[in-house]
């Protein structure tokens, strides 16, 4: 056996490849029966969650400001906002949870983007596979990831001293009212993701956007002690709604307004965001 | 290997962006079963070919057809057809190599177990085995443009893009990706190569296509189309720069006008006839010419260039040529 290829010439017809292992692995595979669009997303959730093993300090990364909040102002504000540490410290995790989730959702454009740009995405496009399974696989894997964010939050309430009167289940129905939500808003940055140019541009637009609506909303303060202006906003700041209904559940009440509102903010966002994230990646060249 | 039906059919392709008109107006008739060669400088408008033949953009004007089924009205079985390997490695570098391909294999509908079993297979024909479990963030250039190729081919496309596949690979990677190309044609697949290298369309295509600045200028065999441009170039470099007026004159005589390089000492000349370049060269000592080094081989792109279109291979866009010869004065 011969393996020194003298420089190839011309390809003659038939025998002319040089390397045996090359060509096992060239051995002719038949294309199988195309997979069913769950199968395909569900393909694509499993590779959003090898993400969060492989690297897990992007998640770290988005949890780590929310912690320092929640330990932070627990201590330093809590005397002097809610006149007791204790006091502010139930007021805050649950709307720290919300903001926690909230920016997680940013990383959803954030990784779009970076597919986009390593091409990535045009090698999912020119499969033979539902356009929508690539954005709804990445979307559930990213449930996960919301998922973790909340409980790192929860865990550092309850090392802190947090005791909920809704228990494990008010906990659990807060969790998954703003993982939920998170779900609705990710589409909204998965547009901006589609739209922008770099990863690190989607990751500062979404964050400039969301830190005016998280701290603007009653996730720190009270709605009672801030200036009319400023009250008449935060007042309908979705957000604030949702942290409201975050500290109901929590407390074991259930505030159907707050609950509800949430819920349609979240469907309209994905009703108006989720076909457009699809008709762009769909389109964009 | 039958050339009955074409496996590409393009009849007046458009695609601008803005006021660049990346494609404009290219036709192409490529056979089933064939290599075909699409060569080109930077910017002629090849990536932007395949993104439409392979379904990612919708052209402007014009038609594409892929064994016959149209590339916008049928795109979901062109894409059950065909394999693109971009221009950029398109791996998942939060993925290790092997996972990389598995994800492929899945998304292709291979079952788990046959998904890992390809994946290896592949892993162990492009040498990744040993760094199969390693992040492709970490991977060499050379590797992941190996893992790229063994993911366009985990199951065997009947139609195979190849956009720059060598490019920045050593020598060893690049005959590789050779066999490759050759072992898939010799399986039966179409494969669209795009390339700027004339000595690779040389050693892979059936026929090649010229195109430049969003036009086919040439199309033919590789045969036909050196002999369009003149066999082979005699390459001289001068000693001294200054000398290269008189050298030049010399050539002229002896055999053809030469082509002047940018590089101040040195000139090439088609010519397809040691013997005559020989004479060149004697004529050329003769005169007193200095010459550090000559030598005879194939026409490079840019003197293809300069024949077919009789202006040097360049980047810029289909309407500024007038200004650039204004400047360069
Ligand atoms: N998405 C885009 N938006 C705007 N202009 C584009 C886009 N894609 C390509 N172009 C322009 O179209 C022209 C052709 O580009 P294309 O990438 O097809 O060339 P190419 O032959 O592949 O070049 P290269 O050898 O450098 O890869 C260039 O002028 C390029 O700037
Ligand atoms: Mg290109």
């Amino acid at each position: 056996m011969s393996t020194e290829s003298a420089q190839s010439p011309p390809p003659a017809e038939g025998a002319d490849v040089v390397d045996p292992t090359l060509v096992a692995g060239l051995s002719r595979t038949e294309r199988p029966r195309r997979p069913n669009p769950v199968s395909a997303s569900l393909t694509f959730a499993w590779r959003g969650m090898l993400k969060i093993r492989h690297v897990p300090e992007q998640l770290l990364d988005v949890t780590i400001t929310p912690v320092l909040f929640v330990v932070m102002f627990t201590y330093l504000l809590g005397g002097a906002v809610a006149g007791s540490t204790g006091e502010y410290r139930d007021f805050l995790v649950p709307g720290v949870l919300v903001m926690s989730v909230l920016f997680t959702t940013v990383y959803s454009g954030v990784a779009l983007n970076t597919d986009l740009t390593k091409g990535v995405v045009d090698r999912f496009r020119s499969l033979p596979i539902a356009r929508s399974a690539p954005l709804v696989g990445s979307v559930l894997g990213d449930t996960v990831r919301y998922f973790i964010a909340g409980v790192v939050i929860i865990v550092v309430g309850l090392v802190l001293g947090f005791r909920p009167d809704g228990g494990v289940e008010g906990v659990a129905a807060a969790l998954g009212l703003v993982i939920l939500f998170a779900f609705g808003l990710s589409w909204v940055f998965m547009t901006v993701g589609l739209l922008l140019r770099t990863p690190s541009a989607v990751m500062n637009a979404g964050f400039m956007a969301l830190f005016p609506i998280t701290f603007l909303s009653n996730v720190f303060v009270e709605v009672d002690t801030l200036p009319p202006v400023l009250k008449a906003f935060v007042e309908i700041n979705p957000v604030s709604i949702l942290a409201t209904a975050s500290r109901g559940l929590m407390a074991g009440d259930a505030p159907t307004t707050e609950i509800l509102i949430s819920l349609a903010v979240t469907a309209g966002l994905t009703l108006v965001f989720a076909p457009l994230t699809v008709r762009l990646y769909r389109t964009r060249g | 290997m039958t050339g009955a039906d074409p496996a590409i059919e393009v009849d007046g392709l458009v695609k601008t962006f803005g006021r660049t008109r990346a494609v404009d107006g290219v036709d192409l008739r490529v056979p089933g079963g064939s290599v075909y060669g699409v060569l080109g400088p930077n910017g002629a408008g090849k990536t932007t070919t395949i993104r439409v033949l392979a379904t990612l953009i919708r052209p402007d004007a014009g038609s594409a057809r892929v064994f016959g089924h149209d590339v916008v009205g049928e795109a979901d079985t062109v894409r059950g057809l065909i394999s693109l390997t971009g221009q950029l490695a398109s791996v998942d570098e939060d993925l290790a190599g092997r996972e990389n391909l598995v994800l492929i294999a899945r998304l292709l509908g291979l079952s788990r177990k046959r998904a890992r079993e390809r994946a290896d297979e592949l892993l162990e024909a492009f040498g990744l085995t040993e760094a199969a479990g390693r992040l492709a963030k970490n991977y060499s250039g050379g590797m992941r443009r190996r893992l790229d190729l063994a993911a366009s081919i985990v199951v065997t496309p009947e139609l195979m893009f190849l956009d720059e596949p060598t490019t920045g690979l050593d020598p060893r990677s690049r005959n590789q990706v050779w066999d490759i190309v050759r072992s898939l044609r010799t399986g039966g697949s179409t494969i669209l190569l795009c390339t700027q290298d004339l000595d690779e369309a040389d050693q892979l295509a059936d026929r090649i296509a010229v195109i430049d600045r969003g036009r086919v200028i040439a199309e033919g065999t590789p045969g036909r189309l050196k002999a369009s441009v003149g066999a082979g170039a005699l390459r001289v470099r001068l000693i001294d720069p200054d000398q290269r007026p008189r050298a030049a004159e010399i050539v002229e005589r002896v055999l053809a006008e030469p082509h002047l390089d940018a590089d101040p000492a040195s000139l090439a000349v088609s010519c397809d006839d040691p013997d005559r370049a020989t004479e060149a060269l004697s004529a050329l000592s003769a005169a007193g010419v200095q010459i550090a080094d000559f030598a005879l081989g194939q026409p490079s792109l840019d003197e293809v260039f300069l024949a077919l279109t009789g202006r040097p291979a360049d980047e810029g866009p289909a309407d500024d040529g007038e200004d650039r010869a204004g400047t360069a004065a």
